[in-house]
């Protein structure tokens, strides 16, 4: 509705905005896709178990992909989220191993919360160690967490001289559970592992944060125009810190999950996890150049990468075309968005 | 007593003397042009006002009481609001998130401060009403054109009932028919009793909507004076040191 009645300028329809306009969208319509012809082509497919593990697989990265896809809207970049997961379980497992020997118990549960407070808390320093470089000494984010993932990665194999770590103790069973239990469901629907149900939480609460809070919409505003934030007083640095903590953190979560799984903290635990955490952030609709991401779409694109993976397992393909393939599906995705931007602005 | 009086107002940039003694007066209800050749001072003055520099020397003045503006938050606090050359919009958000970037309003779900997006959407329609603007609050800045987002910069402006609005070259880069949008927004701001001070190149816009000029040269003012009492010829001679000063 125009006041000066501006004829040539009109709403604009429901498809052009909102999420059926993002690149999330499309490539959800191509997710879809996919599972209908895995359906057709493979009967294991739709089964209650490969569900259930397709479920957990991808949960064993999407964690780490709602963080470093805070990072990319604000126009950053983390590459030592793999070195952080390896390094956070590691820790995870020498506290509660050191626990165990020093033979320090208070309650139940204690050994269980300590060792993931000090794993996460690890995350945590090497996430504001990588802000305050990024937002307070103004150094480009690609090189920065090029370093920390080779800091991280050599601290991981310092601490366990290069050999694996395994959780242990009173509560081992305790944080196996926590960690890569399935939770039974009824005849009919697939089981469902914990990792999940974390990460449902997790993008619930990241949906919420991103859309109503105002610290979501300078997390935007930073990724749109950083000097615009700045002038009109956004403090930008915390913010900028603050997402690089999480994604950290979140890395950190994953990190544990995994060592959970498979009983123990191998020191490449993770090793490269960074460049498919950052194709599935960026397959999902998160922009490189910042001011575009949405939890929904870094989850859409985890599960499309593991999906892929999971056919080429089903249709006895060599598995290692998934790599391949993830990268085609980069690029074309890209270029969808590239075509559709190009048309309408 | 003047709403906004600079005194002697210098900065230097190392060897760089980019103002030179500055002083002038700024009243309510009142546009006055700001004009000057490129290096002159113009963007300097501007952004020591607004609290992006503090000068080397001088005092600024706010209701005749010397103020300190060290931030451009701070500026905001006492009621200086910039429209900024560049706009300082994100592309990405909408007009009233834009508006409200940095001043968000929330409200109470459970423990939580959640945005009210409805109250500030509804806010974001009055002020494009006041202002008389075909902008729609729920577009996207990247949507619009360049009176438009014109129009969400000087919205902006509005939230805090700001005293005083310095705009730095509204007009550059836009059509000719959002020019006369963009002028007759600066007239609703005078309307409101707001001083104004416009940052421009364009004779024609200073000549239509300030009613006095300054002039400014390599770092020095060398003319204040009434619109009615000057000419275009006049201006350009001062700017460029064709007429030393007036």
């Amino acid at each position: 509705m125009g006041v000066q009645g501006f004829s040539n300028v009109r709403e604009t329809r429901f498809w052009q905005r909102g999420f059926l306009a993002s690149q999330s969208a499309y490539v959800l319509g191509a997710l879809v896709v996919l599972i209908v012809v895995m359906a057709l082509s493979s009967p294991n497919f739709l089964t209650e178990r490969n569900i259930s593990n397709v479920m957990q697989n991808f949960s064993f990265i999407a964690i780490a992909t709602l963080g470093t896809t805070l990072v990319i809207i604000t126009a950053g970049i983390d590459l030592s989220v793999g070195s952080t997961m390896a390094l956070t379980a590691t820790a995870t497992s020498l506290a509660m191993r050191w626990l165990n020997d020093a033979g320090f118990y208070p309650f139940p549960g204690s050994a269980f919360i300590l060792s993931v407070a000090a794993g996460l808390a690890t995350a945590g320093i090497i996430g504001l160690a990588n802000g305050f470089a990024v937002a307070k000494l103004k150094l480009a984010p690609f090189v920065t967490t090029l370093g920390t993932l080779s800091i991280v990665r050599g601290l991981t194999y310092v601490a366990t001289q290069g050999r694996g770590t395994s959780p242990d103790g009173p509560d081992k069973g305790l944080f196996l559970a926590v960690t890569s239990a399935r939770i039974p469901m009824p005849e009919g629907i697939p089981n469902l592992p914990v990792a999940f149900i974390y990460l449902i939480a997790l993008a619930l609460v990241m949906w919420v944060a991103l859309n109503h809070t105002a610290w979501g919409k300078h997390v935007y505003a930073i990724g749109g125009n950083e000097a615009a934030a700045r002038l009109t007083g956004v403090n930008v640095d915390r913010v900028k810190i603050g997402v690089y903590v999480l994604c950290s953190v979140s890395a950190g979560l994953n990190g544990i999950i995994i060592s959970g799984w498979l009983g123990s903290a191998p020191a490449n635990l993770a090793n490269a996890y960074e460049l498919t955490i950052i194709a599935a952030a960026v397959i999902g609709g998160a922009n490189l150049f910042g001011g575009v991401g949405t939890a929904a779409g870094a989850i859409i694109g985890c599960i499309l990468i593991e999906v892929i993976r999971n056919g080429l397992v089903l249709a006895r393909v060599d598995p290692y075309w998934q790599q391949t393939l993830v990268g085609c599906i980069i690029v074309a995705a890209v270029f969808v968005d590239r075509l559709r931007s190009g048309r309408t602005g | 007593m003047s709403l906004l009086e600079l005194r002697n107002i210098s900065k230097e940039f190392g060897a760089i003397h980019a103002l030179n003694d500055v002083s002038f007066t700024l009243d309510a209800g009142e546009v006055v042009g700001l004009m000057g050749d490129n290096g002159a001072g113009k963007s300097t003055l501007v952004k020591i006002i607004s609290g992006i520099y503090t000068p080397t020397s001088g005092q600024v003045l706010l209701d005749g009481q010397p103020v300190n503006i060290h931030s451009p938050g701070e500026a905001r606090r006492i009621g200086i609001e910039t429209v900024y050359q560049d706009l300082a919009l994100a592309d990405n958000l909408t007009a009233s998130e834009n508006i409200f970037l940095g001043r968000e309003l929330r409200r109470k779900v459970g423990p939580f401060r959640l945005l009210d997006h409805a109250a500030m959407k509804a806010r974001a329609v009055e002020l494009f009403e006041e202002l008389k603007s075909e902008t729609r609050a729920g577009d996207y800045v990247r949507q619009m054109s360049g009176g438009q987002r014109q129009a969400v910069a000087i919205a902006r402006t509005r939230l805090a009932a700001a005293k005083i609005i310095l705009m730095d070259e509204p007009t550059a880069a836009i059509s000719v028919r959002q020019v006369a949008e963009v002028l007759n927004l600066i007239h609703r701001l005078r309307e409101a009793g707001i001083a104004v001070m416009l940052i421009s190149h364009r004779m024609p816009d200073v000549f239509e909507t300030c009613s006095r000029v300054i002039v400014m040269r390599r770092g020095s003012k060398v003319a204040d004076k009434a619109i009615a009492d000057s000419s275009p010829d006049e201006v350009t001679a001062l700017i460029t040191g064709a007429k030393e000063a007036a």
